[in-house]
């Protein structure tokens, strides 16, 4: 579950290697794909707002007397189930649909948070001097040192899991990246000449940063985000099948799976339904992170 | 300037004297951590009576768990007990928690060994076969997996196993410990990013040094393409690859938290997340700190290994 991002940035980061052969048609090619990923979470989005009116049924309305019902177009109750009914004869389809509300929402609100607090920390351990720079970087390692799961799992049987737990959690569980490769960037960016040039001018700290660095580093921030809204929807579906995320009946894709792992011989569809919805999302949304990377960060591209 | 050769001390020890010493801040911050969570959990002692015990019990209980004292004298006490090894009793298990761990650490160690190496050994062949046939069939079907692999959620490969190899193909065992078959399926689940970076990462590591000039000088002396493989790539891509292996051990300790859940295996993470429900502080801290002790070693091993191999590592 760790990301694929690199841990940190060569020191001359911000020189761009000269273009191999083939470097712009790839690079093109990666803004289509990135083009298509963004598509993918914009239908996503949609469909997590819209949610009300799309969903053939509503999400919670329980047939008994359909329970378990394999994808059908006509039911007990005499409605279509594209993709089933899970064992309180709730319709599948209506609830993945519903249940990218809880993904999204997390996984956005996550990031927000996470690129924040990151980004902060990485521009002020970047800036201020050498002694805030070793704490930020030594609490960057404990927290990679930190099986981080573990801690989410423990403040969150502390804090009872609630959206806002969940947020914050998952949140705080992202800014490392963030903050580590602005660091880096800001480190690389101050020795610049024009950087330098401002200095001297007498700009300040302050509209250095503004003026200067973020938008330099604001490419960087978006690939980041990207693969870290992956990242978060996934942790968030596993907290959520562990039984710490989001509670039952309010449907979400960790805790269908879940509920559908005890039905996996008779009823596979309850569990390989959202799940497979899941992996789908987290491999488009990851990947358009790297298409992002191609195009807008080619300095990134740690492999 | 000449900086020290390969397997020269020099400069190696103010390096890992650095080393060391975030790694202790490090484990320090881990403990600090831990002790303020489970803290804020509640009092364990209700779970560990009867409901209808009575309030001396309740008290005795609590004097012999140390709970009657201001936090910060625990916090000393907790720090005290760490260095010295000592977590306290499971409040669970009625052992002290350092036994209870060790006896679980051994399937753990079981699963992680056996889905790293599992990992590496299929890993690795397949990286150096994609990029030696770039841009092939081949290649592009196994980095295709590999993308899977790595943004694929854990727990729900899990369940895609059991579902397919377990109930349909009733090939493996679906849950729990016992022969080679039982540990088949969780090691692949546990492996699988582990298997997808390490793959893309050697192809990565291979085509770079593909690129190189003494690969065309070796290859325009006319030297064989296997033995180009084997003797200037394998050598100097192996930087990289031993590197990033070591890292990806350290997150399998992460990744066996939810492996071990989904499978029902008895090691300590399956432990730890029980000990979280049952609020059994030790044997959660004790998890928690022998997991961060482990990651924090490999890293250690990995630096004085990197350092011996290239060092041009100790000076930046």
């Amino acid at each position: 579950m760790a990301s694929s991002i690199p841990a940190s940035v060569p020191a001359d980061a911000a020189t761009i290697p000269a273009p191999t052969v083939g470097f712009y048609s790839h690079r093109r090619r990666s803004a289509w794909l990135a083009y298509a990923g963004i598509g993918f979470v914009l239908v996503l989005v949609l469909v997590a707002v819209s949610a009300p009116w799309i969903a053939p049924q509503d999400p919670l309305r329980q047939t008994l007397r359909g329970r378990l019902a394999p994808p059908t177009l006509e039911g007990a109750d005499g409605r279509a189930h594209l993709l089933g009914t899970d064992q309180l004869g709730r319709d599948v389809l209506s609830r993945v649909i519903y249940g990218s509300r809880v993904s999204l929402m997390v996984g956005f609100s996550a990031v927000t948070i996470g690129g924040l607090l990151g980004s902060a920390l990485g521009l002020l351990s970047g800036f201020a001097g050498r002694r805030v720079d070793a704490v930020v970087m030594t609490v960057a390692d404990a927290q990679l040192a930190f099986p981080f799961i573990l801690l989410a799992i423990g403040i969150i049987a502390v804090l009872g899991p609630s959206f806002p737990t969940l947020v914050v959690v998952i949140g705080l569980s992202g800014w490392v990246s963030y903050a580590r490769i602005l660091r880096a960037q800001v480190l690389s960016l101050r020795s610049r000449e024009f950087v330098e040039a401002v200095h001297a001018l007498g700009g300040s700290t302050l509209r250095i940063i503004a003026q200067h660095v973020l938008p330099n580093v604001l490419s960087t921030i978006v690939v980041i985000a990207t693969l870290e809204l992956a990242r978060s929807i996934v942790l968030e579906a596993t907290l959520s099948f562990l039984g710490l995320g989001i509670q039952p009946p309010t449907p979400s894709w960790g805790g269908m799976i879940q509920e559908g792992r005890e039905y996996l011989d008779s009823a596979w569809w309850i569990s390989t339904c959202p799940g497979i919805v899941l992996m789908l999302t987290s491999i488009v949304v990851s990947r358009t992170g790297d298409w992002l990377r191609d195009v807008l960060d080619p300095t990134l591209r740690g492999e | 300037m000449r900086g020290p050769g390969p397997f020269s001390m020099r400069g190696l020890f103010p390096f890992l004297g650095q080393r060391l010493f975030r790694a202790l801040i490090s484990l320090w911050l881990v403990s600090t951590v831990v002790f303020i969570v489970m803290r804020l959990s509640g009092d364990p002692v209700p779970l560990l009576l009867s409901p209808d015990a009575p309030i001396s019990e309740m008290i005795r209980v609590r004097h012999d768990l140390g709970l009657d004292q201001p936090v910060p004298v625990q916090y000393a006490i907790f720090l005290g007990n760490v260095l010295r090894g000592d977590f306290g009793r499971s409040i669970h298990f009625r052992e002290p928690a350092f036994t209870v761990v060790r006896g679980y650490l051994a399937a753990t160690l079981e699963l992680g060994i056996t889905s790293f190496l599992l990992a590496a050994v299929v890993a690795i062949p397949i990286g150096l076969l994609s990029a030696m046939k770039r841009n092939s069939l081949v290649d592009h079907a196994a980095m295709g997996v590999a993308l899977v692999g790595q943004a694929a959620p854990t727990f729900f490969l899990g369940i895609l196993f059991i579902l397919l190899l377990a109930l349909k193909a009733d090939l493996f065992p679906t849950s729990g410990r016992g022969d080679w078959r039982h540990l088949v399926l969780p090691a692949l689940t546990l492996g699988a990013f582990t298997m997808a970076s390490i793959a893309r990462l050697t192809r990565s590591a291979v085509l770079e040094v593909l690129r190189a000039d003494y690969i065309r000088t070796a290859r325009a002396k006319g030297v064989a393409e296997t033995w180009v493989v084997a003797k200037h790539t394998l050598k100097n891509a192996a930087i990289p690859i031993v590197t990033i292996t070591g890292l990806q051990f350290g997150t399998l300790l992460g990744g066996a938290v939810v492996t071990e859940t989904v499978f029902a295996w008895p090691g300590i993470g399956r432990l730890a997340v029980q000990s979280i429900y049952n609020r059994d502080y030790p044997v959660v801290q004790c998890t928690v700190f022998f997991a961060a002790v482990m990651f924090i070693v490999i890293n250690v091993c990995l630096d004085v290994i990197y350092g011996l191999l290239d060092p041009r590592i100790r000076t930046s």
